[in-house]
């Protein structure tokens, strides 16, 4: 089950392929995201060039798929018509402090009105959507148990 | 100071705007409503439209320089420019590229446009309903982030958190905008006033940004005409010159739907262009007399005035009052026309026109002396931008 109801854009590769890699990732229960071969940052967003040497051939590499909230909202005003009865929902900004402190985004999983603490520990949920045209993955996050 | 300095060398000679229409109202097409703006400005400088032989707008505005300089029979299209960017961040971005144009010969009568009739052409505030996404927007459209409102509140949230900033100091911000439109008859809110309850009862649209925090979404046209200072003295109006200016973004600030990604996610990304800004001038925080900060969400002005150095975010929100903040006698006089909360959303390009009334001494909520006046464009956005005007008596 998914945390959003059906309906919201499906994200999909670029045609030019940049972000394959991690969507690919997502489907096997693995977060994939860019390193830079030489000096070992991670970094992200996909991009074609490192941000620190400016080499053009980034590697893709699988990282612990955990994290800290480091910033969120919740969203009460729906902007889409598949949200319509699905407000309130959360968002977080999760910082990866094991890859270069990279950040992605997500839902946070459970209760949506619960109280939401910066810092918090968070794992990874990959929430997969099979039945969808085309199928994908999301990665997704829920208050780490340990 | 540098001598590659833009500091008295272009003056505003004309502001003109349409009357400002809850979104989707206006009466006539976008590229109407831009020429009559430009109209207005022309009328309000003393000049002939033909004169103008340079355009310059912002945010992918949809009349191009060629058909307007045709429509309004300009003798000679000199220059036609288009800052990068969406959003509002290009506001005063625009008003420097048609200044630097000017001071450096490109063209003599430059008009800065912003026109926008959401019911011809769609909203901002809308997610995309597209079948699929790519790119920075698959990274967050899947989770239901993916309005301006949504992306840009955790920047205000994470900032809250780290300064221990109270709701109370968005809310002021909002209080001011509305104050001040009460005062303004071309206010889409004039006679509308908001009250702290009503802020506080109003409901959430995605936290901390309650709904009064949001800018509105209007159809309407702005223009402002730039001429040199030492022509600019010749004609009607009080000249409100260009002190200085400054465009741009900090390190690695990436694209609005990966910002999440951005490493100083909790700024407005201003703090590179500040400095630069008041050195231009030669001028420090304290100097400026009135401000107009672009309000997307009230976030943004929180902390872009914490970036353009007259409170230190700590203190924000002690600083952050509707006492403070209105004219004519707070400390801070901020959005006196009501900007884009309660005057009209043009695209903040409705503050460059404010900044400049308050030079000439004919803001509707005038700040007495109103010398240094800022005009603040597009906070969180990127590329964001930031103008100093200054009467004659700061040259």
């Amino acid at each position: 089950m998914s945390y959003l109801p059906p309906g919201l854009p499906i994200p999909i590769p670029e045609r030019n392929g940049l972000s394959a890699p991690y969507w690919e990732g997502l489907r096997r229960d693995a977060l994939v995201i860019q390193r830079n071969p030489r000096t070992g940052a991670y970094q992200w967003p996909p991009q074609w060039i490192a941000h620190d040497d400016q080499g053009i051939d980034l590697d893709w590499v699988e990282v612990e798929p955990r994290g800290l909230i480091y910033s969120w909202t919740r969203v009460w005003h729906p902007v889409h018509p598949a949200l319509r009865d699905a407000c309130p929902y959360i968002v977080v900004v999760v910082e990866l402090p094991h890859a270069s402190n990279v950040r992605l985004l997500g839902n946070l999983l459970g209760d949506p009105r619960q109280s939401i603490e910066i810092g918090a520990e968070v794992e990874a949920v990959f929430e997969h959507h099979a039945e969808a045209q085309p199928p994908f993955s999301l990665l997704q996050w829920r208050l780490a148990r340990t | 100071m540098s001598e590659r300095s833009l500091r008295g060398r272009v003056a505003v000679v004309g502001v003109g705007e349409t009357t400002y229409y809850r979104h989707g109202q206006a009466p006539e097409p976008e590229f109407v409503l831009c020429l009559k703006a430009i109209l207005a400005a022309c009328t309000d400088a003393g000049i002939d439209p033909k004169q103008i032989d340079g355009f310059a707008s912002y945010s992918n505005d949809r009349n191009d320089p060629p058909t307007l300089a045709t429509a309004l029979g300009c003798h000679e299209l000199r220059f036609s420019n288009m800052q990068w960017g969406g959003g509002g961040g290009g506001g005063a971005g625009a008003m420097a590229n048609a200044a630097a144009a000017i001071a450096t010969g490109l063209a003599d009568c430059v008009v800065v446009y912003r026109a926008l009739a959401q019911g011809q052409f769609g909203r901002f505030g809308q997610g995309p309903r597209a079948a699929t996404v790519s790119g920075d927007l698959a990274l967050s459209v899947p989770y239901g982030q993916m309005s301006p409102a949504q992306w840009y509140a955790p920047k205000a949230m994470r900032f809250m958190h780290e300064h221990r900033i109270g709701q109370e100091a968005l809310r002021a911000i909002a209080l001011a905008s509305y104050h001040h439109a009460q005062a303004n008859p071309r206010a889409v809110m004039y006679g509308r006033p908001l009250t702290e309850a009503a802020y506080d009862e109003s409901r959430w649209i995605t936290e901390p940004f309650h709904l009064y925090d949001c800018c509105q979404e209007n159809d309407g046209a702005a223009a402002l005409i730039m001429v040199p200072a030492e022509r600019a003295r010749d004609l009607k109006q009080t000249p409100a010159y260009v002190l200085a200016a400054a465009i741009g973004a900090g390190y690695r600030v990436h694209s609005t739907p990966a910002g999440f990604a951005t490493p100083d996610l909790a700024s407005s990304h201003f703090k590179t262009l500040a400095p630069r800004l008041y050195e231009m001038a030669g001028l420090s925080p304290a100097d400026v007399d009135v401000v107009q900060c672009y309000e997307n969400f009230t976030g943004g002005v929180l902390m872009a005035l914490v970036e353009h150095g007259f409170f230190a975010a700590e203190a924000a929100t002690e600083f952050l009052t509707l006492e403070n903040l209105i004219a004519p006698l707070g400390k801070l006089p901020l959005n006196t026309s009501g900007g884009n909360l309660a005057e009209c959303y043009m695209h903040g390009l409705e503050l460059q026109i404010e900044a400049v009334r308050q030079v000439r001494g004919q803001s509707t909520s005038q700040v007495p002396d109103a010398d240094v006046s800022l005009a603040v464009a597009g906070p969180m956005v990127t590329p964001v931008s930031t103008i100093l005007f200054g009467s004659e008596r700061v040259l």
